[in-house]
């Protein structure tokens, strides 16, 4: 009898020390974030704060993003693409230049906006200081906020009127910068590299088809449309244009990709009455593989 | 004249003649700092690595998406280059560092060399580019076709990747990397077998040639633990000594996998 107590309690001490083990272990990382749970954001008037983000974190992002941030929630195994990591501090969705700390306001917006082709759903049914809070909650989880600053955020003129002369100048910089290379020819997708892509943990990614109507994942504008490829998508294939673009031509490009989608707009027009086809202008133009 | 005041004008100059030299020396000393650090840090370490057993099978490369690339590589066929092995056995694009023995000081010297990672014939040349912290690198592309130069580093050991568009006739990147960290990985995401390595160490580098051979030049004399990284065998270290005037030497063998 006393032996079995003795096995019994060494038992439990064993299982004890488990699990105080597993909890300490688990929690290095979470102790770490804690530090920083006196993050702030700040967007327009708006302060949010991390602590007041804790609730609503736990009931709506914690199943996708996990506790710990890091994108390993309990649902994220079945989804595709795979919630964002935010330890790693790198985000799509930036109005700064690549490998740079977006803005706040960046990361406001995509929790407002949420992310079309994904499982993130628009979060505007919060209240914009909730949704401020949670953008200090998604900072907290990576050290990078408090180390570095963002980036500084892409300057973008003013949209100028559209002409066919630009709509024209569009089409030979999607051809110039060989938008096609992945976009396609014509922009439905299917470049030559389209099929090959792979986003920064190796899993197949598809580049935007621009015929098929779904909104942009970051923003639906047309100065989203310009900071998109000129910021690039971080964590993506797509990079950065800022450098290869200037200002005007890249108010050129947006032209002629939005007379390349499916809904109707001025551009889509305009194109329809100078008969401009999409592809290559000249007889250049490669023929879309598969 | 008498041969003890001969002997005695013999003294005065070679007295005379040691005084000039010692002042010499000592403003040489004074007027040359710089030069005289240098001096002492003209020590080397030399060797050679080499791979031991068959060089495996590198693959050729199907560039057929890209027919400005395929062009390139008519009369010389691409191959991928994880292990380049040249005459003898030598193993190309090793690269070696100190990973101990440097103080902090000479640790964080920065050359102002920058190297240079081209884009040529859709492949990256070199297929390796050793660097310093916070020394600064040129991307350049050579090629009539559009890249995108992605460095995947680790974000959380302080280096952060970039995706930058290199279209043709575009102007050379400059960049730097913060952490030291062996290794980052390159990719193009357009050209999907382009695929290269930054090296980020903190002191003297080196990387092997064709043959196998490399010196790590300003090496101060002291003793040193080398480390040799192959992108596909990993890494070995060896203990090496540097003394004034005399290098240290140290080779490598890695074990065909």
């Amino acid at each position: 009898m006393r032996r079995m107590m003795l096995n019994g309690s060494l038992i439990l001490a064993a299982l004890v020390t488990v699990a105080l083990c597993s909890l300490s272990w688990g929690q290095a990382t979470k102790a770490e974030e804690d530090q920083r749970l006196g993050m702030e954001s700040h967007i327009g008037k708006l302060t949010g704060h991390a602590t007041s983000a804790q609730g609503n974190y736990r009931r709506y992002c914690v199943g996708c993003h996990g506790e710990l941030g890091d994108g390993e929630g309990e649902n994220a195994q079945w989804l595709e693409p795979k919630p964002r990591n935010f330890t790693l501090g790198i985000f799509k969705c930036r109005s700064t230049t690549t490998g740079t700390l977006p803005l706040d306001s960046d990361l406001f917006d995509t929790i407002g906006r949420g992310l079309d082709s994904s499982n993130m759903p628009s979060w505007n049914p919060l209240s914009a200081q909730e949704r401020a809070d949670l953008v200090a909650y998604v900072k907290h989880f990576s050290a990078r906020f408090v180390t570095e600053k963002p980036g500084a955020p892409i300057e973008i003129p003013k949209e100028p009127a559209l002409t066919a002369e630009r709509l024209k100048a569009g089409q030979e910089v999607f051809q110039r910068v060989e938008c096609w290379k992945c976009h396609g020819p014509t922009g439905m997708g299917n470049g030559p590299s389209a099929a090959t892509l792979t986003d920064d943990q190796n899993r197949p990614i598809l580049p935007y088809n621009f015929h098929d109507g779904r909104r942009f994942k970051c923003g639906t504008t047309d100065e989203d449309l310009y900071r998109i490829f000129m910021t690039g998508l971080d964590g993506t294939p797509m990079p950065s244009w800022s450098d290869n673009i200037k200002p005007d031509e890249a108010w050129d490009l947006v032209f002629y990709l939005r007379s390349l989608q499916p809904m109707k707009s001025k551009e889509k027009e305009l194109a329809r009455q100078i008969g401009l086809k999409p592809g290559a202008p000249a007889a250049a133009a490669p023929a879309a593989q598969q | 004249m008498y041969p003890e005041e001969r002997e005695k004008q013999m003294k005065a100059r070679y007295q005379a003649a040691g005084m000039i030299s010692v002042l010499l020396l000592l403003a040489i000393g004074l007027l040359w700092p710089a030069r005289s650090v240098s001096a002492a840090a003209e020590g080397k370490i030399t060797g050679t690595v080499k791979l031991d057993g068959a060089a495996p099978h590198m693959k050729g490369i199907d560039m057929s998406k890209d027919p400005f690339c395929v062009k390139q590589h008519e009369n010389s066929p691409a191959h991928l280059e994880n292990v380049v092995v040249g005459a003898g056995g030598g193993l190309q694009n090793v690269v070696l560092y100190i990973s101990q023995g440097l103080s902090a000081a000479e640790a964080s010297q920065t050359p102002a060399k920058e190297p240079v990672f081209d884009q040529k014939n859709c492949m990256y040349t070199p297929h390796v580019l050793a660097m310093d912290v916070n020394q600064k690198f040129k991307v350049m592309t050579s090629d009539q076709t559009t890249h995108n130069i992605h460095p995947l580093p680790n974000p959380l050991a302080g280096n952060i990747p970039w995706n930058k568009s290199q279209p043709p006739g575009a102007p050379a990147i400059e960049s730097s990397w913060k952490a030291e960290e062996v290794a980052i990985p390159v990719k193009c995401n357009i050209h999907p077998w382009m695929h290269g390595y930054f090296v980020v160490v903190k002191g003297p580098y080196a990387t092997t040639d064709e043959k196998g051979a490399y010196t790590i030049e300003n090496v101060p004399p002291g003793n040193y633990t080398v480390t040799a990284w192959q992108e596909e065998y990993g890494t070995q270290t060896a203990k090496v000594t540097v003394a004034a005037g005399k290098p240290g030497t140290a080779d490598f063998t890695f074990k065909a996998k």
